[in-house]
């Protein structure tokens, strides 16, 4: 029979408990360790007892488990996306100060100005529990971006749930929506974007991705890393408690089992709580700490908790760690020192500070009232030792643990079916082509859960605090202004259309980045790069990995076409319901500059008197994947529209000249559901009629509802109209007139298919989801 | 003293979040702006002070509860009964009614969510410190962003204050929270202090707010610091 450390350790000592120390481990060979329930596998155990040269202890386990899950280690998908850093050229690294391998990537936005954004997954918390889940996810990537030194300035959140009149949606997606509202709120955050998609596949794993935004000056740039033997290790923020301990519980309930702090104790959910306020003060007490040069290194606590933190900051230093865990301030009672090290207790941050500065640091947290405790020290050495009541508990390389985990290739195989789903393409279907019928399509469509006004979710966010909001949701991209003497500004956006990738991943990741360019190109920004949220099923099902494998090279080689460098991402394997994955969809989230704020573009008509609008791009007939395929028929087969890249960069340019020379007044990019969509978007934001005209040899169903890439919409000036269209056709641009805004009108007017009034439209795009979510 | 000799301070709590606006709305009107923080007993010289928007220590007891305790607040109180124009935004209302220089309270919204969207007003009194420079009847176009702005009080005293004339402004054309008689925002007998759940600091540019009608506040407040 097998017997835990604890019982062995117990015998030992005639029955009172002990610590599994270094010691203890190197003279108790043979006890039995639950790894596997810790999620670590047969060889990497024995790989674990080899670096260490003896089993590990409670608390190494503890480490070396999380650390190498999928989630930090990145062990499935590394492989794979260093081809990310191949396809980045020394031209596209220039702009970069901090890329790939930083808590988020730091780009260099001219006159002194750096801006680090980073998206992140929080989908399993979130299915479980929606609010919570949602909030921590908020809560996580704020801290990524405080640890680069920023102030953080936006968050935006891209969102997928099942189907929307689901029972189930109605419990995950209400849950959710106030979950990233209560917390990003409070934190001060304005909410410029993100992204609401229904289908299907999301059913059981809706997919909560969280995005923010941060500002700093380009020489403030603070990177994760302990140096200078004798610094201070200053843990500071929240306590740490039993929330999000997930796994290691079995080890908690093996050592603690019966003793007078056993039986009312644990386990919390594991999925954390989060506290908006704790956090909101930990910005300005950390920025004012930077702003004090106080530090001289930092990492946030996210997930593994002190784990992550303290290996990560070891690892990318000089020399070793002493961490003495007596030190560690604790919400509760009894916690044993893998659970200390494994907590994800929220609001956590941890600082490497030199000697003569600790009182400085300590002055600046009682401001704040922000808890800071010395836990240790940079030493000499290279190893990372934590120690637990006076005994060693934890010995070990730090790299081992942080950086040089396992790695996996995965099997990866195009799956047969695939072929199938190419051939079932959608030109059989029935299409409208009365008027009646092309009038009940565009109404059908505009009400449809992925066309419809997204404004009962985004109105439960603040996108006005800070003051410095310029464009925001139903905006193509948000636009914010990071420099309120020159006018300098940044816009954001982030897209995938899944049902593309699913067709094609390679094409489809394409397609994701060129519509989040496309986003930030119609606010008159320009792009300048790229970040990304790779959220796919298991990455032990070979098709998947292969849609993996594709959409990173399709990403990784369209940024390398566009001139813009992908500076970070996230990776999330493992959504899946049963053994059906999720729709592969990697979100693309594309920063760009503006210099001057004040000429950005807006999306609705009719801020200017007489304006004309132009369709820029060509039109094919493109309805592989398309929402009016899905809408319609719930049909999802055949190709996604064609990439064009050096057509999106061309289009990008023309609107970024259209902005700086005010010859454009709106612009919306065509994307899901085509012209028509963007037609009555353009027109309910501005609340402005317009009367549009098809070309004469237009098939109108293929004009108004196809998803050709590439295109936007643009109303222009009557004064500036011949000078916008020479541009277009000097650059070889595709532009024709569409029709012209009338702010008389209170109608869509469309040849061939009708005058729709305003109101009705209004009604039909933004009644669904209050009828749905109350 | 000109306009920007006048002072105006603005309350940084922990968990303020609007203060940094209000103190660029100050500055757009031409006056100085002053920080001033919750724990100092300390108002710094300052000719009226703003209680900005956000979540006081958490809005955790109930918004503005706690707020009303801090060091600063008593130096506020004791100046306003002086009579120093004071200024209450979102939590800075609840902050004026929990510390009792305004009267109601304000409590969660009918709808129960959080709502943040433009929304029309129409000025009522315009003759208190910080009304002026409205037209009586005007309507407004100014944020409003808040989970807990319904505001309640009892028949009696909304029947006073309405008596009395101090509704400064109304929802117009949708009532975002369920506020009794569709009140916005109110002023205190003597109109030097008021407070309102819209957002002024939000609308002081086009650029960045839906209109500039928010303006008007501050610029009305320095008209009284700044005789003509």
């Amino acid at each position: 029979m097998t017997e835990t450390p604890h019982e062995s350790a117990a015998r030992a000592d005639g029955g009172s408990e002990r610590v599994d120390s270094t010691e203890h481990a190197a003279r108790t060979p043979e006890a039995a360790q639950p790894y596997r329930e810790l999620g670590l596998a047969d060889d990497e155990y024995e790989r674990i007892r080899g670096i260490l040269g003896r089993r590990p202890t409670e608390a190494e386990l503890a480490m070396y488990s999380v650390m190498w899950s999928e989630h930090c280690s990145y062990k499935s998908s590394k492989v794979h996306l260093k081809y990310f850093g191949e396809a980045t050229t020394e031209q596209m690294r220039s702009k970069m100060i901090a890329g790939i391998g930083e808590n988020a990537g730091v780009v260099d936005v001219g006159d002194g100005w750096a801006v680090t954004f980073k998206v992140e997954s929080h989908n399993h918390p979130s299915y479980v529990e929606p609010h919570q889940g949602a909030a921590t996810g908020v809560g996580g990537i704020v801290r990524d971006i405080m640890a680069m030194g920023a102030r953080p300035v936006a968050v935006a959140d891209p969102l997928r749930f099942g189907p929307a009149e689901a029972t189930d949606t109605a419990r995950v997606l209400p849950g959710v929506v106030e979950g990233i509202g209560g917390y990003g709120n409070c934190l001060g955050l304005p909410n410029i974007g993100g992204e609401v998609v229904f289908d299907e596949s999301y059913a059981s794993n809706p997919l909560v991705n969280a995005m923010c935004v941060g500002v700093l000056k380009s020489d403030e740039v603070q990177l994760a890393h302990a140096s200078g033997t004798g610094n201070k290790v200053i843990l500071f923020g929240a306590r740490t408690g039993l929330d999000g301990i997930g796994g290691v519980s079995v080890l908690a309930s093996e050592t603690f089992s019966g003793d007078e702090t056993g039986s009312g104790r644990k386990k919390l959910p594991s999925v954390q709580v989060g506290d908006p306020f704790t956090e909101k003060v930990l910005i300005e007490c950390c920025l004012e700490l930077y702003r004090s040069g106080l530090v001289v290194g930092v990492q946030d606590l996210g997930g593994a908790g002190l784990s992550c933190a303290t290996s990560e900051l070891a690892s990318a230093g000089d020399g070793g760690m002493w961490i003495d865990l007596d030190e560690v301030p604790l919400r509760a009672e009894g916690m044993n020192p893998a659970e200390i090290l494994s907590s994800e207790s929220q609001e956590r941050m941890c600082a490497i500070v030199r000697p003569t500065d600790v009182e400085g640091f300590m002055e600046v947290c009682r401001k704040w009232d922000v808890t800071a405790t010395v836990i240790g020290e940079v030493t000499d050495g290279e190893n990372l030792r934590i120690d637990w009541r006076g005994e060693r508990v934890v010995d070990v390389p730090p790299r081992t643990v942080a950086d040089e985990g396992p790695v996996y290739e995965r099997p990866l195989q195009r799956p047969a079916e695939q072929d199938l789903i190419t051939a079932d393409n959608p030109d059989t279907l029935a299409r409208p082509s009365t008027a009646e019928e092309l009038r009940e399509t565009l109404l059908r469509m505009a009400a449809s859960p992925n066309l419809c006004s997204r404004d009962w979710v985004t109105s439960q966010y603040d996108h006005y605090v800070r003051g410095n909001t310029v464009l925001a949701q139903p905006s193509d991209g948000g636009v914010l202004r990071i420099d309120e003497e020159s006018g300098r500004g940044i816009a954001v956006a982030t897209d995938c259309n899944a049902r593309y990738t699913r067709l094609d991943p390679y094409g489809g990741a394409q397609l994701a980045l060129a519509e989040a360019y496309r986003n930030v190109a119609v606010t008159g920004s320009k792009p300048v790069a790229v970040t990304n949220c790779l959220n796919f099923g298991s990455a032990e099902d070979p098709a998947v990995m292969w849609q993996f494998q594709q959409a990173v090279r399709g990403l990784a080689d369209a940024s390398a076409e566009l001139g813009i460098p992908v500076t970070g991402g996230n990776v999330s394997f493992y959504n899946q319901t049963g053994s059906s994955p999720i729709l592969p969809t990697p979100v693309v989230g594309v920063l760009g500059v503006i210099d001057d704020v004040t000429r950005r573009i807006p999306t609705g008509i009719g801020a200017a008197p007489g304006e004309s609008l132009l369709l820029l791009g060509d039109t094919r007939e493109e309805f592989g994947g398309s929402e009016w395929a899905g809408v319609t028929h719930g049909h999802l087969g055949g190709t996604p529209p064609a990439v064009d890249l050096a057509r999106e960069k061309l289009l990008g340019d023309i609107l970024a000249v259209g902005s700086r020379d005010g010859l454009v007044s709106a612009a919306h990019d065509l994307s899901e559901g085509g012209l028509a969509q963007a037609l009555v978007e353009m027109s309910l934001i501005g609340e402005t009629g317009a009367r549009i005209v098809l070309p004469e040899e237009a098939d109108p169903f293929v004009w108004l509802f196809s998803e050709s890439a590439g295109r936007a919409v643009v109303s222009v000036p009557r004064g500036e109209e011949l000078r916008f269209t020479e541009l277009c056709s000097a650059r070889g641009l595709p532009c024709a007139k569409i029709g012209v805004v009338d702010t008389e009108s209170q109608s869509l007017e469309i040849q061939g298919v009708g005058d729709i009034p305003l109101s009705e439209l209004r009604s039909t795009w933004e009644g669904t989801l209050p009828a749905l979510f109350g | 003293m000109s306009a920007a000799g006048a002072r105006i301070g603005v309350i940084t709590f922990p968990g303020s979040l609007d203060d940094g606006d209000a103190r660029r709305a100050v500055r757009r009107s031409g006056a100085s702006d002053v920080s001033l923080w919750h724990a100092d007993a300390d108002l710094r010289g300052v000719d009226a002070v703003i209680v900005p928007g956000g979540f006081s220590y958490g809005d955790y007891l109930r918004c503005g509860a706690i707020a009303k305790f801090a060091p600063v607040m008593t130096e506020v109180v004791r100046a306003a009964e002086r009579g120093m124009p004071v200024l209450g935004v979102c939590n800075g209302f609840q902050v004026l009614c929990e510390a009792g220089l305004l009267p109601g309270v304000l409590t969660r919204n009918e709808g129960l969510h959080y709502v943040c969207r433009d929304q029309w007003l129409r000025a009522e009194n315009t003759t208190s410190t910080w009304t002026t420079r409205y037209e009586p009847g005007a309507d407004l176009l100014i944020p409003v962003k808040h989970g807990e702005g319904c505001y309640v009080a009892d028949e009696s005293t909304l029947d006073e204050i309405e008596g009395e004339g101090r509704v400064l402004f109304r929802y117009v054309d949708g009532n975002p929270n369920g506020s009794r008689r569709d009140i916005a925002g109110i002023t205190d007998a003597r109109g030097r202090v008021a407070g309102l759940m819209p957002h002024p600091e939000h609308a002081i540019d086009p650029l960045t707010g839906p209109t500039d009608d928010g303006l008007g506040m501050f610029l009305s407040a320095l008209d009284t610091l700044v005789p003509a």
